[in-house]
C-alpha cells in the first residue's frame, strides 16, 4: 500500500468491488483536508466495523436517507466554528441512497446551495441487503426482487436519470463518471471540488460502478465491465455547468465505434436470460442508439 | 479499544488495517517482476489498496500486499504489459496453495 492512501486494506468490500476502487480515486485526488458524510450502504458497513475503520480522513455515519442533511450540517457547523476555509466536504451515497431514500434530503442540500460535492456510487440495487431492485436498476436486470421468470423478464420500467434531475436544480457543476475512465473521473472530482471552493454552490458526480456480487460476473471483469458500459452507450459520460442542458460536454461513442449491448449482457449474469430473447435485446439496442443520437445532437 | 465509545467515536484512523483479509483468496496473483512496466495500472484499479506503486524512475516493480489482497483478479486484467501482445506477461492468477 502507498503510505499516503487515505482510504485503507482490511474493509470489507468484495473482491473486485467496483466502489472501493472509486472511493480510492476520489480521495486520492480530494486529500486530506476533507470531511467525508457517508449514508448507510456497502459503503458504509464494509469500512466500518466496529471499532475498525478503513478512513483516514475525517467521517461521519449518516442515516440512509440523509447524506445530504448531514454533509449540510457539517459545513454549517464548521462555518460557525470558523474553520471552512481549506476544507472539501464530501456526501457519499450508493444509489438506494440517492437515487430513492435519501433524495429529499439531496434535493434540500442543492436547493440551499452548500459548498459540498455529492457522490453517488451506482451499482443499480440494494447490494448490501441482497440485491433488492431500486429506481437506479436498469430495465430487464434480474434482481430477488425482480426475478427473471418465465413472465416478467425481469425489472420492468426504466432507470431513473438522476444526474438530470440533480442538474435540473441549477446547481453549479453536474457530472457522471466511470472507474475505467480514471483520468476522466479524478479530474470531474477536481472540478466538482473547486467549484465548492469558489462558494459557486453543490456540485454532484453520478459514479457507475459495477458489482461482481450483484450483477453477477466474474470478481477481475469490473473494470472491464465499467470501460465496456461506456463503450457500449449504455452509460454516458458527461459534465455539465449550470441547468442548461446546451452546456453539456458529452463523450458518446460515435454509432460505427458503438459496441453492441450484447457484448455487456451476455457478461453479467443478472441479464442472462436476455440472451434468450433477441426481441428485447433489439429493442434495447434501438433505444441506447436513439437516447446517444439525441444526446450528441 | 476495550469499552464502547460515546457515540462510537472511533479514534484511530485506518485501523483496518488490524484485519487481514489475505485469507479469502482462492486465486492469487503472482508479478514476475522483470517483466513490469511500470505503468500502475493495477495500483490505480485495486480495490483493497493493497498494491504499492511501482516507480518508473528508479525501475521498481509493484509489491503485492498479500496480508489483504482478496485475489479479485482485477490487476491481471487491467496489467498494460498482460494486454500488449508484444510484451510478456507481468502478472498471471494461480491458485492459491494450503
Amino acid at each position: 500500500m502507498a503510505s499516503d492512501e487515505l482510504f485503507v486494506s482490511g474493509h470489507r468490500g468484495c473482491a473486485g468491488c467496483g466502489m472501493a476502487t472509486a472511493v480510492r480515486m476520489i480521495l486520492q485526488e480530494a486529500g486530506p483536508n476533507t470531511i467525508v458524510a457517508n449514508a448507510t450502504g456497502c459503503l458504509e458497513v464494509m469500512t466500518t466495523g466496529y471499532p475498525e475503520t478503513s478512513w483516514k480522513v475525517p467521517w461521519i455515519h449518516a442515516a440512509f436517507e440523509n447524506a445530504g442533511a448531514v454533509a449540510s450540517g457539517v459545513d454549517v457547523a464548521l462555518k460557525k466554528l470558523g474553520k471552512r476555509d481549506g476544507v472539501n466536504i464530501l456526501a457519499f451515497a450508493g444509489d438506494g441512497g440517492t437515487f430513492d431514500i435519501g433524495f429529499q434530503a439531496l434535493s434540500g442540500m442543492l436547493e440551499r446551495g452548500h459548498n459540498i460535492t455529492y457522490v453517488v456510487f451506482d451499482n443499480e440495487a440494494y447490494m448490501n441487503t441482497g440485491i433488492q431492485r431500486c429506481s437506479s436498476t436498469p430495465p430487464y436486470a434480474s434482481t430477488t426482487t425482480s426475478p427473471a421468470g418465465k413472465v416478467i423478464p425481469g425489472k420492468q420500467g426504466r432507470k431513473k436519470p438522476i444526474a438530470n434531475i440533480v442538474a435540473a436544480h441549477d446547481i453549479a457543476y453536474t457530472a457522471t463518471a466511470t472507474i475505467a475512465y480514471h483520468g476522466d473521473l479524478k479530474k470531474k472530482v477536481r472540478k466538482a471540488l473547486e467549484v465548492n471552493r469558489e462558494g459557486k454552490g453543490p456540485a454532484f458526480i453520478h459514479v457507475f460502478s459495477p458489482c461482481p456480487t450483484g450483477w453477477r460476473y466474474p470478481s477481475e471483469m469490473t473494470v472491464e465491465l465499467s470501460r465496456m458500459a461506456v463503450e457500449t452507450g449504455i452509460f454516458v459520460l458527461w459534465e455539465q455547468e449550470g441547468s442548461d442542458p446546451r452546456n453539456r460536454k458529452i463523450s458518446c461513442p460515435p454509432k460505427e465505434k458503438r459496441k453492441p449491448v450484447e457484448e455487456y449482457f451476455k457478461l453479467q449474469g443478472r441479464f442472462r436470460h436476455l440472451l434468450k430473447m433477441p426481441d428485447i435485446i433489439e429493442q434495447i439496442q434501438k433505444e441506447v442508439d436513439e437516447k446517444c443520437e439525441n444526446l450528441m445532437q | 479499544m476495550d469499552k464502547i465509545t460515546l457515540g462510537a467515536v472511533n479514534t484511530e484512523p485506518g485501523s483496518s488495517l488490524n484485519y487481514k483479509t489475505g485469507s479469502w483468496r482462492t486465486m492469487k496473483p503472482v508479478l514476475t517482476p522483470e517483466n513490469c512496466i511500470f505503468c500502475n495500472m493495477c495500483w490505480q484499479y485495486c480495490p483493497d489498496s493493497a498494491i504499492e506503486p511501482a516507480d518508473p524512475k528508479e525501475k521498481k516493480p509493484i509489491v503485492i500486499d498479500y496480508d489483504y489482497c482478496k485475489g479479485c483478479g482485477i490487476c491481471v486484467q487491467e496489467c498494460l504489459a498482460n494486454k500488449n501482445v508484444n510484451l510478456k506477461d507481468a502478472l498471471a492468477m494461480v491458485p492459491e496453495e494450503k
